[in-house]
């Protein structure tokens, strides 16, 4: 049996979220809150989110920090938008293309800190506004989309019996998160990325593709930006560009309520999902059903949040980390 | 050539003078981005056009090297104290929250409790003291790292100033926040001379108290501080205070300037502009001596780039490529592979001399 | 269970003495130091080889070499017969060559196994074969004796654990050759003992282990030969049971007992002096792993002198005194009232001042001007307000420029453009322009010219004169033996003895750092 002590803090955060969604199940127990349906659209509602998430829990685990993500997100949905709707291409070339733009910029990015020895915090947040500008260049306004096959996918979802269907976007977020799971636990890139965060010079001593593990993080944080930009438009049907705007830091606090240490080397993946679904049933309870409070209130209550995480990591790590 | 022996030492006056051009530069890093200042106004001037328009309106200045100043009022301001923080080896990245936390205590009490003005824009410059304050004691007591630290009112501090006002634009009307923002004082827009006093103030400590060695000491050295007895403590607790005083002054004149508290949109994205500025004013960013003045110089560069683009007509969207090119290039300079670089260069010239 | 090569296990006798590796003529410079010059060094497998050497003798550097971590200048080295080259420590590891740090070289948040195996993961057809992993985890470990929860993080097991975690991981790279940097400095007693069981396993299997070390208790206890370097220069290779002692501190400071010069006649205290009450009094003053219980006593106007190799302790202790570490033991007493000190601020304004060892990392701010560096300490005496008068710092740099002969372009230039000695006498005046009540001073003539070294003894002296007192701590056992009335002598991070009067001198300490035989 694994001892607790590892999965403390995913068990905390699991606790956690399972504890405010069963206190707002009892107090909204007339609106009918503990119903399927009503978990089945939180995935898909955190599909977006989450699959950025994705992304930056690996950077975060690696030790740095990616601000670009939501930046990033926007620019690809305008750039399929404007693909489908401007130069007439098929959806099933413009999303793999928006999703390779994110890539390439990702791989820029890493790069970039991984050669010129800048902050990744610098130059992430440098790559968030060149990308927002590059979006604004593709195309100035935010583009509706209308085309056959998107009408399609829109409706298309999992049947899971009983009446109950899981979104296609939410089947796609499932769907990397299990891709990521995989990669972090099964092979020898995901063992990397442990190991750079816990102890970059460890690693560099062990002989550790350091570089190159650096550079396919933040590759990766991109194709899942480009790739939570395309789920956008299943979601609304257009190109938008305010959509990303402070993604990245909800990105970052699910990533943190999850369980993961800003500084790197300890967390997971199953950890985002948890952290994802919390930051949006916070939302979802405070826009909706609390009634008299406003937005204000979740980027309040998500700061507090990750205020919580943040310190509860730092009591850990002083107490943990050292000898028994 | 071939045949030429090589001369001596040279005596030759233009090597001279580029000599004592790179040595002045070397002496004086707050030279560089005097310079570019310079340069992007003479460009400005030169292809601009309408740029060096003035007119006078009831005893108000108007032009676009007036607007420049005026407008970049805030982020001046925030160079200001961010200058201090970063040259501490720390960064501040809440204090666009801040700014709005700031404005929109002010704009509430105005509108909502019928406070005076004054007692207002206090309150609002004391949330924001306390808020620098809570960002300094996260980093000096609880030891987070300063990103961390601050990402945490970053995201918080907004939502606490939407949560205050409903999420509405909670506008005010108040003949002296109208004076702040429209009345001139000697032909120019108030806001100006309040950065011009905190610049005073914060030069005025920085040289003439032992603050700027201090911070200068910590930031370069902080074991060596340590064991030497500095206040490490006080004195970042203090800095990151004043951070968020700087933040707050700069909302109030925003939320002044547009008569609303305005949360969505106050100081959005202008930690940005305020680090660039710090950067370009060549305080580096591992910590070490803070250069106010040259802070103010890039905090204008970053607002002129802005205004010009502006003019003509490049959408404001499109600047932020601009920027972010500019902020990689900055920090490309600041590395030492680039130092070595030049190094590299100057002696190949040299040689060639 | 080995991983990589497919050889049987191998049968070497125990000690051969043919040599598994070879080092001629090492040569290695940089810019202004010659680091190594002409160094010959071989280890046997089987053995126990341990490398000594004071700060600067060029240990780490020839270990550098080794590994590939820098480059020579010149010379070879053969390993198992062939031509050895390294372009990294971790292309050394591959190649057979391993090295265990100080500082644990694995990822702590990682758990043991994982550690174990990183770089080398066993895998199936879907990936990392963990159960494989954990259980070839165990049989390593278990083959060393260590029965450990292959599962848990690393950084939960103690320090001492997890280095052996570490040697386990380099011996199941097909370590041949095992160098071990300072292992045991952060270990207590039965953790090392703990750690030199594992070393017999090792010696037992064939394995060839370098200890660079500066402990001498246990390099007499668990070497077979030592090699001691000085200056970038091999003194010499010796068979450790035929050395004795003293033979080797003599060897490490590069000079017999005997040789000193003829010290002068005993720095009692004069007859008719009253010993004056202790400014400073300390009683089983101790911090784990850096220094054991220890008891001093420093009176003002005396000149105490710690005496002792490198690693002995002996900065340990002036942190401790100045507030740099916190203590785990003891008490503390300054002019009879007792202190708890957490920071060196508080000991500052007692009183204390003190000159730490590494100038550079420590004491210097570099890109700050040389009249900074001398009066900023000063700073808190000026003025409450913490109000600046240029003029006031000027006149306090000037005139200790002038009184310690500092060289300079002028006040204005930054630190780091000056020379060490001239560095270190910015550091002395800084400490001088408080007028401290006790001052501290950790390798004060460390890379000074022998002009300014004379200069600062004669400082020591009239500093002593003016009433402050002054604990002087060096390697250079004369410039100790002159200045001191008395001397407490360290060896292996604690206390071993106390000289006075007549005991003050060069032969006397010698054999009090060896230990009687």
């Amino acid at each position: 049996m694994k001892l607790p002590r590892k999965h403390v803090a995913l068990l905390a955060s699991l606790g956690v979220y399972v504890f405010l969604y069963a206190a707002a199940s009892v107090y909204y127990a007339d609106r009918n809150f503990f119903t399927p349906d009503v978990f089945l659209n939180f995935l898909r509602g955190g599909a977006v989110l989450g699959i950025i998430a994705v992304g930056e829990t690996l950077v975060i685990l690696a030790g740095g920090i990616d601000l670009s993500v939501g930046a990033v997100m926007s620019l690809s949905s305008v750039v399929i938008g404007m693909l489908v709707m401007e130069a007439g291409l098929p959806p099933a070339v413009a999303i793999p293309a928006a999703v390779a733009l994110g890539g390439c910029l990702g791989l820029a990015m890493g790069a970039i800190i991984h050669y010129v020895d800048i902050k990744p915090f610098i130059v992430t947040l440098a790559g968030m506004f060149f990308a927002r500008g590059l979006g604004f260049i593709i195309h100035l306004e935010s583009i509706s989309i209308e085309h056959p096959a998107y009408t399609r996918l829109v409706s298309l979802g999992l049947p899971l019996g009983g009446g109950h269907t899981l979104a296609l976007t939410a089947v796609i977020f499932l769907a990397v998160v299990a891709v990521a799971i995989y990669v972090t636990r099964y092979t020898s890139f995901g063992r990397n990325i442990f190991a750079l965060g816990g102890s970059e010079e460890a690693a560099v001593l062990m002989g550790l593709p350091v570089g190159r593990t650096k550079m396919l993080v933040y590759t990766a944080s991109g194709l899942c930006a480009g790739l939570a930009g395309a789920v956008l438009t299943f979601d609304q049907s257009s190109g938008t560009h305010g959509a990303g705007v402070g993604m990245e830091l909800d990105a970052i606090a699910a990533v943190v309520v999850g369980g993961t240490l800003l500084t790197g080397g300890v967390g997971s993946i199953v950890g985002t999902l948890v952290g994802v679904l919390t930051i949006g049933l916070l939302r979802e309870v405070i826009v909706n059903y609390v009634g008299n409070l406003n937005s204000g209130m979740t980027s309040l209550a998500i700061g507090l949040l990750l205020l919580v995480f943040v310190l509860l990591q730092r009591f850990m790590t002083r107490r943990g980390a050292g000898a028994v | 050539m071939s045949g030429d022996k090589p001369k001596p030492a040279p005596s030759s006056r233009p090597a001279c003078w580029a000599r004592a051009l790179a040595d002045a530069f070397r002496r004086h890093p707050t030279l560089w981005p005097f310079t570019a200042m310079v340069v992007l106004l003479a460009w400005n001037v030169l292809f601009t056009p309408n740029f060096m328009n003035f007119e006078v309106h009831e005893g108000r200045l108007f032009g676009s090297v007036v607007s420049i100043l005026q407008k970049g009022a805030p982020v001046m301001l925030l160079a200001i104290g961010m200058t201090l923080v970063i040259g501490l080896g720390g960064i501040d990245i809440s204090v666009g929250s801040v700014m709005a936390m700031a404005g929109t205590v002010t704009a509430l009490l105005i509108a909502g409790q019928g406070l005076p003005a004054p007692v207002a824009v206090l309150a609002g410059l004391g949330v924001a003291l306390l808020a620098g304050a809570w960002n300094g004691a996260l980093v000096t007591f609880v030891g987070l790292q300063p990103i961390i630290a601050t990402l945490v009112l970053l995201m918080g501090g907004r939502g606490i100033a939407q949560a205050l006002t409903g999420d509405q634009n909670v506008p005010f009307t108040s003949p002296a926040m109208e004076y702040l923002s429209t009345r001139p004082l000697l032909y120019l827009p108030i806001p100006i001379f309040i950065v011009l006093g905190a610049a005073v103030v914060v030069l005025l400590a920085l040289h003439k108290t032992v603050l700027g060695l201090y911070i200068e000491a910590i930031g370069g050295n902080a074991k060596a501080a340590r064991l030497a007895g500095l206040p490490v403590h006080g004195v970042r607790l203090l800095v990151y205070a004043f951070c968020g005083l700087c933040a707050g002054l700069a909302g109030v004149i925003n939320t002044a300037d547009i008569q609303r508290a305005d949360v969505a949109n106050c100081g959005l994205y202008l930690e940005l502009d305020a680090i660039l500025a710090v950067v370009i004013g060549g305080t580096s960013f591992a910590g070490g001596r803070p250069y106010l003045v040259g802070a103010i110089f890039g905090a204008i560069i970053m607002r002129m780039l802005t205004t010009m683009l502006l003019m003509h007509n490049v959408p404001t969207e499109k600047t932020l490529i601009v920027k972010a090119v500019v902020a990689i290039a900055v920090c490309l300079i600041q590395t030492p592979a680039f130092a070595g670089f030049m190094g590299r260069l100057r002696l190949g010239r040299a040689r060639q001399a | 269970m080995r991983g990589g090569s497919g050889d049987p296990p191998r049968k070497v006798a125990m000690a051969s003495s043919d040599p598994i590796l070879v080092m001629r003529s090492i040569d290695k410079r940089f810019p202004g130091v010659h680091a190594l010059d002409g160094v010959d060094f071989e280890a046997r497998p089987g053995e126990v080889h341990a490398l000594m050497g004071q700060n600067g003798a060029g240990k780490s550097t020839l270990i550098k070499v080794l590994t590939g971590a820098c480059r020579r200048n010149g010379g070879a080295i053969t390993f198992e017969g062939r031509d050895f080259h390294a372009s990294s420590p971790a292309d050394a590891q591959a190649k057979g060559i391993s090295t265990i740090y100080q500082e644990v070289n694995l990822v702590p948040t990682l758990s043991v196994g994982e550690n174990l195996f990183l770089g080398r993961l066993p895998r199936r057809w879907f990936g990392v074969d963990w159960r494989a992993m954990n259980r070839r985890a165990r049989e390593v470990l278990a083959a060393f004796g260590l029965h450990l929860d292959v599962e848990r993080t690393l950084s939960t097991y103690p320090t001492a654990i997890q280095q052996m975690v570490s040697i386990a991981r380099a011996i199941d790279t097909d370590a041949r050759l095992l160098i071990m940097d300072e292992p045991t400095s952060s270990l207590d007693k039965h953790e090392t003992e703990v750690l030199f069981g594992m070393m017999a396993r090792l010696k037992a299997k064939g394995i060839g282990i370098i200890f660079v070390t500066h402990f001498l208790e246990q390099v007499f206890r668990v070497s077979d030969r030592i090699t001691v370097l000085r200056n970038g220069r091999l003194v010499g290779t010796f068979d450790t049971r035929s050395l004795s002692r003293l033979d080797l501190v003599s060897h490490m400071l590069g000079r017999r007992p005997e040789e000193a010069e003829p010290s002068r006649a005993a720095r009692a205290a004069a007859p008719g002096e009253t010993p004056r009450a202790p400014l400073l009094s300390v009683r089983g003053l101790a911090r784990t792993s850096a220094i054991e219980p220890f008891d001093l006593e420093i009176a003002p106007g005396e000149v105490l002198g710690l005496a002792g190799l490198l690693g002995s302790g002996r900065t340990e202790a002036a942190r401790l005194l100045f507030g740099a570490d916190k203590a785990d033991g003891g008490r503390m007493d300054v002019r009879g009232r007792r202190v708890r000190l957490h920071a060196p601020r508080q000991a500052i304004a007692l009183g204390l001042g003190f000159c730490p060892e590494d100038r550079k990392t420590e004491g210097l701010f570099p890109e700050m001007s040389v009249r900074s560096n001398i009066a900023l300490v000063a700073q808190r005496s000026l003025s409450r307000l913490g109000l600046l008068s240029r003029r006031t710092h000027t006149r306090i740099a000037d005139e200790f420029v002038r009184k310690l002969g500092i060289v300079t372009a002028d006040l204005d230039v930054p630190v780091k453009t000056l020379s060490g000695g001239n560095q270190q006498k910015v550091i002395l005046a800084r400490w001088l322009a408080r007028r401290p009540a006790l001052l501290m001073l950790d390798e004060p003539t460390r890379g000074i010219d022998v002009g300014a070294k004379v200069e600062i003894e004669r400082l020591v002296e009239s500093l002593a004169q003016e009433g402050v007192a002054v604990l002087f701590i060096s390697a250079e056992l004369e410039e100790v033996v002159r200045r001191s009335r008395r001397i407490l002598v360290l060896r292996d991070r604690k206390f071993v003895g106390e000289l006075e009067g007549r005991e003050v001198n060069v032969e006397t300490v010698m054999n009090t750092i060896a230990g009687a035989e």
